[in-house]
């Protein structure tokens, strides 16, 4: 008989030590469903997680590798703050639509002028747009108590289709013979969201990522403001009685991850997407989730975890071409993974007992 | 615009085939979130429901197995949910989220030399006499068996949760779990039991979205019902004909802006689609304005782990 015995605190050899356990369990059951789809698991597994960084082509796929793990490390941070404090903000997707859109329409309404001013211009526009739609759920739930997770949810729904209407109506290209999606930002210097060092993906999203990730650090080890966070989390009636205000928290953690999701938008639309079109996001809001919880809430480890779930990304591309491996096995692969990371956590909070239950 | 081109006989007809799937969804997550689990995974299960169930009447030519073989999927999807966070005691709300990107991916593969194809038909139950009364006929009497099943399920739950001794178990283990312990209930087993209902519910409407309402499979096909379910359940104030109400209403909403749509309205298509989420989110919003009286209707142990040592 084994039993669970709650430990007095949570474990840091385990907190350290599950999200291997989990990406390597996630390993061996994604193996198991390759070989089902009648694909060698090795060669999948390999394909993944070895080919894009050190395979034959890795030079061209190293640098797909911060492209794709900017926006996932910007938006994590963001919702790991409130994930901590108890705000549940999984409307990420939304924020990073509407983030995109707004900047995205700055900069196009300067079009064709050229001036450096424009693309900061449109950073700010970006960041505002995501803060203020995370503000819808974050002023629902505190003025009237609305559950923030269905609301800023069905947000995304409602930014889909802004979206859409965006793409084939305000802002798609007046000189493009009647296709739908805004002009491309390539085409347009001062808008355009280049490559800081040629070649390399590293663009202004993945230094304001890196940034984010140092900010976090900061704000929750040594600022009065992130002990506040860890507490309300923890345990939410001594954090009232410790004088947190928990509304204003509510908010801050919801505008925070909503401005996060909303630069990665931006930084994506005017950069490695190009052009506002119906079909540009590619559910980073919803997989940030995964990396936020495989990083522990923490900002070195999302940093780590951001990098292994754009290394999935690329992986599951190539996967997809060299072997055939359909696109939706990599969705189930990143969710299996977030399956096995709660599973494992156990361990931590919790110690095995083996043998016969002592009666109480 | 010709708004006199919406009958308002076939909009009534047609509210509660496009409610069915929510409100089979919703009546599940209800009994889940009376045995005091919160499972958002709903959008997961129905989807995969959905594609189970697809895959299988096409299969076998039957929709009845079909549907059984929806209910079976997303009561196994369920289960994963219901290990995880009731012998593993993780965190519900990450490992619902973490079911319904799973549930979005699996189904998506799972569905893939399913695409463009077409479902065996299910029959409408063409009651003879009666459903060709005028008006009343095509509302009452003129639906398929599930249109009906979802109303009967409405009624079983609702006397099963307050005229029977199990009932009495679930919301026992829902409203104070470690009092209904102490009281030797099964906590565990009662929850996941509950876990496995809400997900075979999740699966039967999803499966109804592919193979009537739609009917067919595309990837993420549901688009936001079971989030919308799930919003249902805190609107009927986890009381079962309210939850019938909230789906009914929230039906009446999608074929209306489904109509205007038809007919030409001046909004643009894309305003009007979004019409369901913003009314949604506008009712979520009045029901928990006023929380004084609603929340006492919320399952007092909601969301929270039970661990028998503490």
């Amino acid at each position: 008989m084994i039993a669970l015995e709650k430990r007095p605190t949570p474990s840091r050899f385990w907190t350290g030590i599950t999200p291997f356990l989990a990406v390597l369990a996630t390993m061996i059951a994604g193996g198991i469903m390759f070989a089902i789809l009648g694909k060698d698991p090795f060669a999948a597994i390999r394909t993944i997680f070895w080919d894009p960084v050190f395979g034959e082509f890795a030079f061209y796929y190293r640098s797909q590798l911060l492209v794709k793990a900017g926006p996932l490390i910007l938006i994590a941070i963001g919702l790991s703050l409130g994930f901590r404090a108890g705000v549940w903000n999984i409307g990420a997707e939304g924020q990073y639509i509407i983030g995109a859109i707004c900047g995205a329409a700055v900069g196009l309404a300067f079009y064709p002028t050229e001036s450096f001013l424009i693309f900061p211009a449109m950073v700010i526009a970006g960041g505002l747009g995501g803060f203020l739609w995370a503000m819808i759920p974050g002023i629902l739930k505190v003025k009237f108590q609305t559950n923030e997770i269905l609301v800023s949810l069905l947000l995304v729904y409602v930014a889909e289709a802004i979206l859409a209407s965006m793409a084939l109506g305000a802002l798609k290209n007046p000189d493009g013979a009647g296709f739908p999606g805004s002009r491309n930002f390539r085409s347009y210097p001062s808008a355009y969201n280049e490559d800081l060092i040629a070649n390399t993906g590293m663009h202004w999203g993945v230094v304001f990522a890196f940034i984010a990730v140092i900010f976090a650090y900061i704000l929750l080890s040594r600022h009065m403001l992130g002990f506040q966070i860890k507490l309300a989390g923890q345990a939410p009636r001594a954090a009232r009685f410790g004088g947190v205000n928990p509304d204003r928290l509510i908010l801050f953690c919801l505008g925070v991850s909503g401005m996060l999701a909303g630069l990665a938008g931006l930084f994506e639309v005017s950069g490695p997407a190009g052009q506002v079109s119906i079909d540009f996001n590619v559910g980073y809001g919803f997989t940030a989730i995964i990396v936020a919880f495989l990083g522990r809430l923490h900002p070195i480890g999302i940093l780590l975890a951001g990098l292994l779930m754009a290394l999935t990304y690329i992986g599951g591309e190539l996967a997809q071409s060299n072997l055939g491996l359909p696109a939706a096995a990599i969705q189930a692969f990143q969710g299996m993974l977030l399956f096995f990371l709660l599973a494992v956590d156990v361990l931590t909070n919790y110690r095995l007992r083996f043998g016969n239950r002592e009666v109480a | 615009m010709d708004l006199s081109s919406i009958s308002p006989t076939l909009l009534i007809a047609s509210l509660m085939v496009a409610a069915t799937p929510i409100l089979l969804a919703a009546i599940g997550e209800l009994i889940v979130e009376k045995a005091g689990v919160l499972n958002l995974g709903v959008e997961g299960m129905m989807i995969t429901g959905a594609i189970c169930g697809f895959a299988i009447a096409v299969e076998t030519g039957s929709p009845v197995i079909g549907f059984i073989a929806a209910a079976a999927g997303g009561a196994l999807l369920s289960l994963i949910f219901g290990v995880l966070t009731q012998y593993l005691l993780s965190n519900q709300v990450a490992t619902g989220l973490a079911l319904t990107l799973f549930g979005l991916g699996l189904s998506s593969l799972m569905g893939q030399s399913y695409v463009g194809i077409k479902p065996p038909q299910t029959n409408k139950l063409d009651i003879p006499v009666l459903s060709d009364i005028p008006v009343l006929g095509p509302i009452l009497f003129n639906h398929d068996i599930m249109v009906y099943f979802a109303l009967a399920l409405v009624v079983l739950v609702w006397l099963g949760l307050n005229r029977t001794r199990a009932g009495l178990v679930l919301r026992a283990v829902g409203e104070n779990h470690d009092a209904a312990h102490a009281l030797g209930y099964k906590v565990i087993r009662v929850r996941l039991l509950a876990i496995m209902f809400g997900g075979a519910c999740a699966g039967l409407g999803g499966a109804y979205l592919s193979l009537i309402r739609v009917p067919q499979w595309t990837e993420g096909m549901t688009a936001g019902a079971g989030w919308i379910a799930l919003a249902i359940v805190v609107f009927g104030a986890w009381r079962p004909f309210r939850v019938l109400l909230g789906a009914y209403l929230f039906g009446g909403v999608t074929v209306l802006q489904l109509n205007l749509q038809a007919a030409g309205l001046a909004i643009p298509v894309e305003y009007l689609s979004m019409s369901p989420y913003l009314i949604t989110i506008a009712v979520l919003v009045v029901m928990s304005a006023k929380r004084g009286r609603t929340s006492l209707a919320a399952p007092a142990s909601l969301g929270r782990i039970f661990h028998a040592s503490q």
